[in-house]
């Protein structure tokens, strides 16, 4: 559905997107993850086709966002991450206005309007003035507007981003509920677990480049690196430590307070973890809890923000 | 007209501009200068008195005087309704998401020039009970009368291609407001003075070669300055004489309004131009 290849855009000497090349299969909500001018708004605008790359080109829905822009306006919904609204229109005046400016006919827009406000939940604003609207109201809002043409992809650049907790589980909803629809959604946010949950695959870029890409669980385990485990047993603390300090993937080996738990960082994968622990067991440890301390995708993030500030 | 009325741009600026106070206060603006200057015409030609009377020259020069005021409001409105047309837009961070539908750039421009130019007729119209009072007292044909209207016509949409010209390539307002309103007095304004610097000169190169027959360089640069100039165009419209003098002085007889429509339709035709293939600048087509 989305494909991008090669794409490098420059803005002088600033290279903000370095070959970027990734695809996007139908139907897939794909999380787009990066610190503040990583890229992911200037790949969504030349994929909206605001912007033309400086080589490289992005393909939706087979239709090239270079030669074909006018094509590929009709096949996508942009929601942008800073917006403003026409104070004196009212709400469904908006989504009208919208509507023609797509091709949509007068009686296709009178059928149209109502279900989107309903699927925005904002059908009692329906005649008032889009000024007065709160900022999650006004947020959905513009993702109706990008609904109105009732686009295969959408592309959502931060749209929870400025929203109070209860805005953001509403958008939240509304965008479960496209994904059941079918429809194929790029989404930027800096909000992760939220994206966690929404997402079937994550990209993560970092100065233009795309440096991790998959489901989020996949891009998890790639990102963390080595694994701080713990152990608990019952006594045998000296005796465990000497069983750890055989094995040739354990290391940093401490014992925590308490002479309970004892934790240590792990360079084996998942086979010889779960090896480790069975031979733990067979050696008679008294083990009653072997944890391997999860990292969230905040933390990769933050791992990955701070690898990109320090460079 | 079923295609412009289908122009989404076109009718969502016509619907913000109706809605807007600031364009009736424009409107009470304008009636009021003009009923400023109509009813002190009146007062002055009758003596302020009942008794007084007014004679058709009178009128006439009434509808002179009047169309150059109207002329002049007309190139002051102009760049007010145009030049923030395309600027506003990227201000209040609208155009990109316009940018994303599938309008053309032609289609934003035209529908955002129209509805500038849709009001301004309504305010030539909203003039009209008032700047035909020259009717009720003769001396001005109706001929003279629609001419007049035509080349406002003319000389506001070349007026508001430039404002929407500089609103597409400036950033922000304020400096497309400026460059317009620089645009419309070096039309109005700069025009006549390089005339008469023009024709200074001539005098001055003919004085000193002692040649006084056959064209020189200055004189048809001259006459391009003055057919260029509104205000040059309206006076040599409505009074024969200054035509005369107009071509005694620079010896070409070609019709000065001639001259101005085609380099105002020019005008209008590079600014809407450039305003369509700047409209979507970041992009490689203008599609």
């Amino acid at each position: 559905m989305i494909e991008i290849q090669n794409l490098t855009k420059k803005f002088g000497t600033f290279t903000a997107l370095d070959q970027l090349t990734m695809t996007v299969g139908e139907g897939v909500v794909f999380g787009f993850v990066g610190a503040n001018g990583a890229g992911k708004s200037t790949t969504f605008s030349i994929l909206a086709t605001l912007l033309s790359p400086s080589s490289g080109d992005a393909f939706i829905n087979g239709k090239s966002v270079v030669k074909e822009p006018k094509e590929v306006r009709k096949l996508i919904g942009y929601m942008p991450d800073f917006f403003g609204v026409y104070d004196q229109l009212k709400t469904d005046e908006y989504l009208d206005f919208y509507g023609a400016c797509y091709g949509l006919s007068e009686k296709q827009r009178k059928v149209l309007i109502p279900q989107l406000l309903e699927l925005v939940n904002l059908t009692d604003k329906r005649y008032e003035y889009v000024d007065l609207l709160s900022r999650g109201m006004k947020q959905r809002l513009c993702l109706a507007r990008s609904l109105i043409h009732d686009p295969k992809v959408l592309i959502l650049d931060e749209p929870a981003s400025g929203l109070d907790p209860r805005a953001r589980v509403e958008m939240r909803e509304i965008i479960k509920q496209l994904k059941q629809m079918g429809k194929t959604i790029l989404i930027s946010s800096h909000i992760l677990p939220e994206l966690a949950e929404m997402c079937d695959e994550i990209g993560v870029i970092d100065r233009g480049k795309l440096i991790a890409h998959g489901n989020v669980d996949s891009i998890q385990s790639k990102l963390q690196g080595d694994k701080n485990i713990t152990i608990k047993v019952l006594h045998e603390i000296e005796k465990t430590v000497k069983f750890l300090e055989e094995d040739p993937f354990v290391s940093s080996i401490e014992v925590l307070e308490g002479n309970e738990a004892i934790t240590f960082i792990y360079k084996g994968t998942k086979e010889e973890q779960m090896k480790l622990l069975q031979r733990a067991i067979v050696a008679g440890l008294p083990v009653y809890s072997f944890m391997e301390d999860e990292k969230d995708l905040e933390d990769v993030y933050m791992a990955i923000t701070k690898g990109a500030d320090s460079k | 007209m079923k295609g412009l009325l289908s122009n989404p741009v076109l009718m969502k600026e016509l619907k913000l501009r109706f809605r807007a106070f600031k364009s009736f206060s424009g409107l009470m603006f304008y009636l009021a200068v003009l009923i400023i200057f109509v009813s002190g015409f009146l007062l002055i030609f009758t003596q302020f008195s009942t008794s007084g009377f007014f004679v058709p020259s009178n009128s006439f020069t009434m509808f002179s005087v009047l169309s150059v005021l109207q002329m002049a409001l007309v190139m002051f409105i102009t760049p007010g309704l145009t030049a923030g047309a395309i600027s506003t837009e990227r201000e209040k961070q609208t155009l990109n998401i316009l940018l994303t539908t599938t309008q053309s750039s032609s289609q934003i421009i035209i529908g955002k020039l129209l509805s500038s130019v849709a009001f301004l007729i309504l305010m030539l119209i909203a003039g009209l009970p008032l700047y035909s009072i020259v009717f009720l007292f003769g001396g001005v044909s109706p001929g003279q009368f629609f001419t007049m209207f035509f080349f406002y016509l003319v000389t506001l949409i070349a007026i508001g291609s430039i404002g929407i010209m500089f609103s597409t390539i400036t950033k922000r307002t304020i400096i497309s407001m400026i460059a317009t309103y620089g645009a419309m007095i070096f039309l109005g304004g700069i025009t006549a003075f390089f005339f008469f610097v023009g024709f200074s000169l001539e005098q001055m190169m003919m004085s000193q070669q002692q040649n006084t027959q056959g064209l020189t360089t200055f004189l048809p640069i001259s006459y391009f300055w003055a057919s260029i100039n509104p205000g040059v165009l309206i006076l040599t419209l409505l009074i024969p004489d200054t035509k005369t003098a107009l071509i005694d002085t620079v010896g070409i007889s070609f019709p000065n309004w001639i001259v101005y429509l085609i380099f105002y339709v020019f005008i209008t035709i590079v600014c809407l131009t450039i305003a369509i293939r700047k409209l979507r600048a970041n992009m490689k087509t203008n599609r």
